[in-house]
C-alpha cells in the first residue's frame, strides 16, 4: 500500500511537471507572441504583416493542436511506466 | 432548378438524416441518455464536440467581426481554441474518470455538499440557457432568409427536429447527430472560402492566401488590406493599439474566453463519452482539429470578405469614383430585401461611398471628395452568407450554406439542452427530490425534462429578450468565475474543502455578475448601468466582457483562504481526489 501510494506520488508529480511546460508553452504562443511580446517581434515579417499577428491569428492555435497531441501521447507513457493505465 | 428549390432539397435532405440518425440511436438507458453509454470512439467524439461547441455566433458571426474587426479580434480565435488546451491537461480526463454523468455531480461529491452541487446547477442553467436563446434566434433567421418561411414557423421546425433526436436519443442520439451535423457545417464554411482564396491569391488553401499574394495588386494580401482600409479612414487591419490598457484588457478577455470554454458544461459532458481516460485526452485533441478546420479558416474569410466588399464599391480602387447604386451586383440586392444592409444617398450623387465617417482625421478627405457620409450599412453577421454569392458560386452552394448554418445552431442548441436536462434529472430530481427514483423513472424525467427545455428553449427564442446578444458575455463570464475554478481546484487540490468552495463560487459568481450589472444595466435594463462600458469608463478598467477572469482569480483566492481557516476534508474525499488522478480503475467507476 506503501509502495502504490509513492508511485502514484511520482506519477502525479510527473504530471503536473509535464503539465507546467505545457501551460507555460500555451501562454507563450497566445498571450505572448500574440500580444504583449508583438511590438518586439515586429521586425519580423510574415505575408504583409509581422509573426506577431500570425500567432494572434493562426500560430497560437497551431502550438495549442500540437501541445494537446503531445500531452496525451506523453502522459498514456507515464501511465504505463508507472502502472497505471488502464485494462 | 430555382434558388428556393435548391435549398429546400438539401435543407430537407439534412434533416432526414438527422431524424433517420435518431431513430437509429435511440437511448434504452440512463448511461446511454446521459453518456451514450460511454462507448463513443474518442475521434468520433472529438467530431461531435467540434460541432457542440462551434455554435451559429462561430459559423456565422466570427468571420464578420473578424472583418470589421482585425487585430484586436484574435482574442476569439486564440480565446475559443485556447481552452481546449485546459480541458486536455486540466479537467477532461480527470472528470472522466471520476465516472458520473454531470458537472454539478462531480462539484456535489468531491465538496461533499449539496449547496454545492446547487449553486453548480444554477450557474449551469443560467450559462446554458442564456446560450441556447442565440441559437434559437439564428435557426429562424437562417429559415426565414433561405427558405421564405415566417422567422416563426422555421423556428417550429427546427425545435421539432432537436425534439426528435435529443428526446428519443439523449446524448447517444445529440453525439452521431452531432456528427452529422459537423460534416455538413464545414463542408458549407469551406467551399465558398476555397473559391474566395483562390480568387484573390490563387491559393486553394485560404489560411495560406491569407498570407499569401493578391492576385491583383500583386502584393501581399494584408498589405493591401491595410492600405485600403486606411485610405478609406478605417483602423489599419493588422495594426495593434500598443496603450498598456488596451494591451491588458485584450489579455484578460482572451483568458476569460479560453476558462469560459473549459467550463461550459455542455461541452465538458461530451468527454463523458469515451471509453477511457487516455480516450478523453486524445479526444480534446481531435476536438480542436475538427475546430481549428474551421478557425484557422474565418481569419482568411474575413480578411477577403472586407477587401472584396471594398472592391465591389471601388470596382477602380479607392482612389477612384465609386460604383453607381444602380450598377450595384445581384447579390447587394438580394441582401438589401432582408434589411441586413442598406443604402442611403446622402450626398445625392447615385454612387454608393462607403468610408469611415466618424474618423476625424479623415473628414477633410471626405469633404474634399464631396462624400457627406457613409452611405452603405453593413451588418457583420451577412458576410459568411453572402460569401458564395459574393464568390459567384452556383447556386448548390448556397443551399450547403444554408444547411451549414442551420447544423451549426441546431448542433449546440442540442447539446446545451442536452447538458440542462441532464442536470434537471440527475442532480436535481434523482440527487435532490427523489434519491430513491427507479431507472426507468429517471429515463422518463430526463425525456420530460429535455422536452420541458426544449419548450423554454422555443419561447426564448420566439420572444427573445432585449439583451439576448449581451448575455454571451454573461454565460462565459459565469462558466470561467464560477465552473471553471470550482473544477479545477476539485483536481489539483486536496485542501480545499467544502466552505472554501462554495464561498468561492458564490465570491466569483457575485463578483461577475454585479460588474457586468454595473456596466450593461441592472439585470441588462438599459440606462441603469453606473459606469460606461468601455475601458476608459469602466470601474476598474476592464471591460465587463473580460471580467470573468478576474471573477476566477476571486474565487480561487477566497476558497484557499478560507479552506485553509477551516477544517480539511475528510479521508474519503482525499481517497476520492487520489483515485481520480490516476487512470486506472475507470472502468469499474462507471457501473455505479
Amino acid at each position: 500500500m506503501a509502495g502504490e501510494s509513492s508511485n502514484n506520488n511520482s506519477y502525479w508529480a510527473a504530471n503536473i511537471r509535464l503539465v507546467k511546460i505545457c501551460l507555460v508553452i500555451w501562454a507563450l504562443a497566445s498571450f505572448g507572441f500574440g500580444i504583449l511580446l508583438r511590438p518586439l517581434l515586429s521586425g519580423i515579417s510574415v505575408g504583409g504583416t509581422d509573426l506577431g499577428f500570425w500567432f494572434a491569428q493562426q500560430g497560437s492555435i497551431l502550438v495549442f493542436l500540437i501541445l494537446i497531441f503531445f500531452y496525451a501521447w506523453r502522459m498514456n507513457r507515464l501511465d504505463i511506466e508507472h502502472g497505471v493505465d488502464e485494462e | 432548378m430555382d434558388q428556393f428549390t435548391l435549398n429546400l432539397l438539401v435543407v430537407g435532405a439534412t434533416f432526414a438524416l438527422y431524424i433517420g440518425i435518431a431513430i437509429w440511436a435511440r437511448a434504452g438507458s440512463t448511461s446511454e441518455f446521459y453518456a451514450a453509454g460511454r462507448g463513443v470512439h474518442p475521434v468520433t467524439n472529438g467530431m461531435a464536440t467540434a460541432a457542440d461547441w462551434m455554435s451559429a455566433a462561430s459559423f456565422i458571426s466570427m468571420a464578420g467581426l473578424i472583418a470589421f474587426g482585425g487585430y484586436a479580434t484574435s482574442s476569439y480565435l486564440m480565446g475559443w481554441t485556447g481552452g481546449y488546451v485546459l480541458l486536455a491537461l486540466l479537467l477532461a480526463p480527470y472528470l472522466r474518470k471520476f465516472g458520473k454523468f454531470t458537472v454539478p455531480e462531480f462539484i456535489g461529491d468531491r465538496f461533499y455538499s449539496p449547496t454545492a452541487r446547487m449553486v453548480a446547477v444554477i450557474c449551469l442553467i443560467v450559462a446554458s440557457l442564456t446560450y441556447v436563446i442565440g441559437q434559437m434566434t439564428g435557426v429562424g433567421v437562417a429559415f426565414s432568409r433561405f427558405l421564405e418561411v415566417e422567422n416563426s414557423t422555421g423556428l417550429f421546425i427546427g425545435a421539432t427536429v432537436v425534439f426528435f433526436y435529443a428526446v428519443l436519443g439523449g446524448m447517444k442520439g445529440v453525439t452521431y447527430t452531432q456528427v452529422a451535423q459537423y460534416c455538413v457545417l464545414i463542408t458549407a464554411y469551406t467551399i465558398p472560402a476555397v473559391f474566395i482564396s483562390l480568387q484573390l491569391t490563387g491559393n486553394p488553401l485560404p489560411p495560406l492566401g491569407l498570407f499569401g499574394d493578391h492576385l491583383p495588386s500583386g502584393q501581399p494580401l494584408l498589405e493591401t488590406l491595410d492600405q485600403v482600409v486606411t485610405d478609406l479612414g478605417f483602423a489599419e487591419y493588422t495594426a495593434q493599439d500598443g496603450s498598456p490598457s488596451s494591451v491588458i484588457n485584450m489579455v484578460l478577455f482572451t483568458f476569460s474566453l479560453m476558462i469560459g470554454t473549459a467550463g461550459l458544461p455542455h461541452v465538458i459532458i461530451r468527454f463523458f463519452t469515451v471509453p477511457k481516460v487516455a480516450d478523453a485526452r486524445w479526444s480534446a485533441g481531435w476536438a480542436l482539429v475538427f475546430i481549428a478546420l474551421l478557425y484557422l479558416t474565418a481569419p482568411a474569410v474575413g480578411a477577403m470578405a472586407r477587401l472584396n466588399l471594398i472592391t465591389t464599391i471601388y470596382p477602380g480602387g479607392v482612389a477612384e469614383e465609386s460604383i453607381d447604386y444602380e450598377a450595384r451586383p445581384d447579390w447587394v440586392k438580394n441582401w438589401e430585401q432582408t434589411g441586413l444592409l442598406s443604402f442611403e444617398d446622402k450626398n445625392g450623387d447615385g454612387k454608393i461611398q462607403w468610408y469611415n465617417d466618424s474618423s476625424e482625421s479623415f473628414a477633410a478627405t471626405a469633404e474634399a471628395n464631396g462624400w457627406a457620409g457613409s452611405e452603405l450599412t453593413v451588418n457583420r453577421d451577412i458576410l459568411v452568407l453572402a460569401n458564395p454569392e459574393i464568390a459567384q458560386l452556383p447556386g448548390w452552394v448556397i443551399a450547403i450554406v444554408a444547411a451549414g448554418g442551420l447544423a451549426a445552431a441546431l448542433s449546440t442548441a442540442a447539446g446545451l439542452l442536452l447538458a440542462i436536462s441532464s442536470a434537471v434529472s440527475h442532480d436535481v430530481i434523482k440527487g435532490t427530490i427523489n434519491p430513491n427514483i427507479s431507472e426507468k423513472g429517471e429515463l422518463l424525467s430526463a425525456r420530460v425534462s429535455m422536452a420541458v427545455a426544449i419548450g423554454v428553449a422555443t419561447w426564448l427564442g420566439l420572444n427573445p429578450p432585449g439583451f439576448a446578444a449581451q448575455t454571451v458575455a454573461l454565460a462565459f463570464g459565469l462558466a470561467a468565475a464560477s465552473i471553471f475554478p470550482a473544477l479545477m481546484m476539485g483536481i489539483f487540490s486536496k485542501r480545499v474543502n467544502n466552505t472554501g468552495a462554495v464561498a468561492g463560487m458564490l465570491a466569483g459568481l457575485l463578483f461577475t455578475l454585479v460588474y457586468i450589472f454595473l456596466h450593461k444595466g441592472w439585470f441588462f435594463i438599459p440606462g441603469t448601468n453606473m459606469f460606461e462600458d468601455s475601458i476608459s469608463g469602466s470601474l476598474l478598467g476592464i471591460q465587463s466582457t473580460a471580467i470573468g477572469s478576474i471573477g476566477a482569480l476571486i474565487n480561487f483566492g477566497v476558497a484557499i483562504m478560507v479552506s485553509r481557516s477551516t477544517d480539511e476534508p475528510p479521508q474519503e474525499i482525499q481517497d476520492l481526489v487520489e483515485s481520480i488522478r490516476v487512470p486506472r480503475g475507470a472502468g469499474s467507476a462507471q457501473a455505479h
